[in-house]
């Protein structure tokens, strides 16, 4: 891929970027989130079109405009999400689409024989017959390590493949790519996890911010100078000073020994007045340690609020205990699209504004609708607007205005500047500083390092489900806390 | 895209029908009297209408209303049947009874929908056969006739029939005001209250209402008990009209044309965006237009073919237009 250039409405996500891989080689791609990975193999799968630039294969050039054009041309893909259909087996799910037919039958039989083939070939070993969705998820992936070479690939992208694997499983990913590339494959091998980079890379391309910044040989890149070269610039001063947090002041939030599906034995405290930060990598377990705390998973350990524990544990009550959760897809979990900036601010406080047999007062909702506005400087031409017409930023701070309407007294911000513009980051960043000058703890995710850096009083690095290392505000730094996220002993 | 602007749509479609079709029809079809008797007709379905939009909005659906009718009206003539009561204690006694079966069993069609995560369209399939075997087993198969007449001023009386005798206006059957209160509570319910707001979002977003506090289980048990409550009432005004509870009252298209009036009225399958009024102008559509082909002697076998593609006409100009303004 050459000269590779992608703009997005507001954003340049890929500026003059080229990467190579050979025949028998694996290419690994590293950066941050958001350093352009993704786009730059949606180009070259054909999910969206570059706007400037060429792809070769073979030497060729290669036009690729759909998906269809990138099979063809023997381009394959394994995404971090399947594309399986749970309920079909091994067999049927590698050649959807493209089954054997006698006649104008299917042909299982033939099928089964081909598969077999396949795998015994790859020396990969699954068993073909079973619905894939009772596989576990390292067999699945191996289901579709064989759904892409079943097209013949060239080139196969695996874009994080190890993010869900145990250590066997990884073991045998690794065994497979090895037998790939004995047959001359070439593998673009994205992953957040540098200490895999040596055992199963032979070249490392970083990209950041959306531009290839160098190109080495595994044993030319020693992980420091990765780390480097993906942060690149330190931590720049567009965040504002964060009050102090006095030695005296109380706990606010205090978690212990909390589990839940993705949390392991999570505990930490957090005072008033104090922003922790939670980073790690994505899929590591932050989302679901603030969400296991918002009472929106199930989940054991102990919770206790100014000292109070929570005692059950639904969305109601950590609300009414005093806690605000803002959800990482503000679509998705956070917003109803298709109700007014009124309706979806006062959503979580609706009992403040019913009266007798559950009547509702719209004249004191519009009231508190339009001081959080004003407050929050919502950009929107009024209270009845529907939030499916705001702009991101702006639907961001309705979901904040629908939970700062409460008051709380602990805030969970999962992503909360994800997919916005710079100004309305800001905004939220000034926010997040005076709710802790008025002694509200704050526990935010972010899987961008310098807001993370640049927002917290603490840094939690979670890894597998657990707080692995904790780092004050003036020991973190973007290597540390990325080597603590990848498990990398840098 | 707003409900309210969709109905605005329903109704000028109205319109436009009725000023043709009394042209058509030499004047007839304006006349008071016509208008009275469509505004009768509708009002089984009107009602039935309203307790299944609760269910629609949040993107469920109740297949039973139709069986509940049945099940109601036969369980309410064999009480009003074996009661020692008389005029409003016997009338009010029956319809209390009736409309705490209806919301019985919407209770029992929520259950397995908030607790086991099941689909409603299976689990209100299943009560459906369940309440008309039941209302077959205990009428015996036969229609039970009231022995009381407590019950005819409610099926086919009328309302201040002095007072619109005097203003020449052709009197107000009582059926029809069950109906506006019930459209006018339900309505109310809905858009001012703060389960009705409830109803709207877990519609709309159930993980963000869910994540907002809101008792969405509750919520969504209620929906289906008013449903049960709305075909209980319907039950009841049948039973009346008839003076008979019969197993058979609701085996036809009663629950069909119910979905029917509340996806015309604008409100969307997949839940979270409509309205009551919606509903009730969705029947009165339905209705005015069976009223408009029966007075222009159109086929009646014709006449389905020509409601099937009126809905799919009205549901599918409501989604261009939606598309049209979001491409905008």
């Amino acid at each position: 891929m050459r000269s590779i250039g992608k703009s997005f409405p507001g954003v340049r996500a890929l500026a003059d970027v080229s990467i190579s891989v050979r025949s028998g080689e694996v290419l690994a791609l590293v950066g941050e989130n958001g350093a352009g990975k993704s786009t730059l193999m949606k180009i070259l799968s054909g999910a969206q079109p570059a706007d400037t630039g060429e792809i070769f294969i073979d030497g060729e050039r290669a036009h690729i405009s759909s998906p269809r054009d990138a099979e063809r041309l023997g381009i394959g893909m394994i995404y971090q999400e399947f594309t399986l259909v749970p309920q079909f087996d091994a067999v049927a799910n590698i050649f959807l689409g493209k089954e054997p037919q006698r006649g104008p039958f299917l042909d299982d039989a033939d099928a089964r024989k081909r598969a077999a083939a396949l795998v015994a070939e790859f020396g990969i070993d699954l068993p073909l017959d079973r619905p894939v969705g009772e596989l576990s998820v390292g067999i699945q992936q191996l289901v579709e390590i064989a759904k892409a070479l079943a097209k013949n690939v060239r080139v196969l992208v695996m874009d994080e493949p190890t993010a869900a694997l145990s250590e066997r499983e990884i073991d045998r990913l690794f065994e497979i790519v090895a037998t790939l590339k004995g047959k001359g494959v070439g593998i673009v091998y994205i992953s957040h996890r540098m200490e895999e980079l040596a055992r199963v890379a032979d070249r490392v391309t970083v990209l950041r911010d959306g531009a290839s910044i160098d190109t080495r040989t595994v044993a030319a890149f020693p992980i420091d100078e990765i780390l480097q070269a993906m942060v690149g610039r330190p931590v720049d001063a567009r965040f504002p000073e964060l009050p102090v947090v006095a030695p005296e002041a109380p706990v606010r939030l205090a978690v212990a020994g909390l589990n839940a599906a993705g949390v392991r034995e999570v505990s930490f405290e957090v005072r008033a007045g104090e922003i922790v930060g939670l980073g790690g990598l994505v899929g590591a377990g932050r989302s679901e340690i603030v969400r296991a705390i918002a009472g929106a998973d199930r989940a054991t350990g102990a919770v206790t609020i100014d000292g109070t524990p929570l005692r059950a544990r639904t969305p109601a009550d950590a609300i009414a205990a005093g806690i605000a959760f803002v959800t990482e897809d503000r679509k998705a979990q956070g917003l109803v699209l298709g109700m007014s900036v009124l309706a979806n601010t006062t959503l979580a406080h609706l009992e403040r504004f019913a009266r007798i047999l559950g009547w509702l007062d719209v004249s004191a909702e519009e009231r508190a609708t339009e001081e959080m506005i004003e407050r929050l400087r919502i950009r929107t031409p009024n209270a009845a607007q529907l939030v499916a017409n705001l702009s991101g930023g702006t639907q961001q701070k309705v979901v904040l205005a629908k939970w700062l309407l409460g008051e709380p007294r602990v805030l969970l911000l999962d992503e909360p500047t994800r997919g916005i513009d710079v100004a309305a980051k800001a905004e939220i960043y000034e926010l997040m500083v005076g709710l802790a000058r008025q002694g509200v703890a704050i526990v935010m995710v972010s899987s961008e390092l310098p807001e993370l850096l640049g927002m917290s009083h603490r840094i939690c690095v979670v890894r597998q489900g657990g707080i692995v290392a904790e780092f004050t505000r003036a020991q973190a730094t973007p290597t540390n806390v990325i080597a603590a996220a990848s498990g990398a002993a840098a | 895209m707003n409900p309210r602007m969709r109905l605005v749509g329903t109704i000028v479609v109205l319109l436009l029908l009725v000023i043709g079709v009394n042209i058509a029809a030499h004047g007839s079809f304006l006349e008071p009297s016509n208008i009275v008797r469509v505004l009768r007709q509708i009002t089984y379905n009107c009602i039935l209408g309203v307790g299944e939009t609760f269910t629609i909005l949040t993107a469920g659906i109740d297949l039973s209303i139709g069986s509940l009718v049945s099940l109601t009206g036969v369980v309410m003539a064999l009480l009003a049947n074996s009661l020692h009561l008389s005029g409003f204690p016997l009338v009010a006694v029956v319809l209390l009874a009736g409309i705490a079966l209806g919301a019985g069993a919407g209770y029992v069609n929520a259950l397995p929908v908030v607790r086991l995560n099941l689909p409603p369209f299976i689990t209100t399939l299943a009560m459906m056969q369940v309440a008309l075997g039941l209302s077959y087993i205990i009428s015996h198969g036969r229609p039970v006739p009231l022995t009381s007449n407590a019950f005819n001023s409610i099926g086919i009386g009328s309302f201040l029939g002095g007072l619109s005798a005097k203003l020449h206006l052709p009197a107000l059957p009582i059926p029809v005001l069950w109906m506006a209160v019930v459209v006018i509570v339900c309505s109310l319910l809905l858009e001012k209250t703060r389960f009705g707001r409830s109803i709207l979002a877990l519609g709309g977003n159930e993980e963000a209402a869910r994540l907002a506090g809101i008792a969405v289980h509750r919520v969504k048990t209620m929906a289906y008990v008013i449903s049960g409550i709305c075909a209980a009432i319907a039950g009841f005004l049948y039973m009346a009209l008839f003076s008979t509870g019969s197993p058979q009252t609701g085996t036809g298209d009663e629950m069909l044309n119910a979905i029917a009036a509340v996806v015309v009225g604008g409100t969307s399958l997949a839940g979270g965006r409509g309205t009551i009024v919606g509903t009730f102008f969705g029947a009165l559509l339905i209705g005015l237009l069976d009223n408009a082909m029966n007075l222009l002697n159109i086929d009646s076998y014709l006449q389905k073919v020509v409601l099937g593609a009126v809905i799919l006409l009205a549901v599918a100009l409501d989604e261009i237009r939606k598309r049209y303004l979001a491409a905008r």
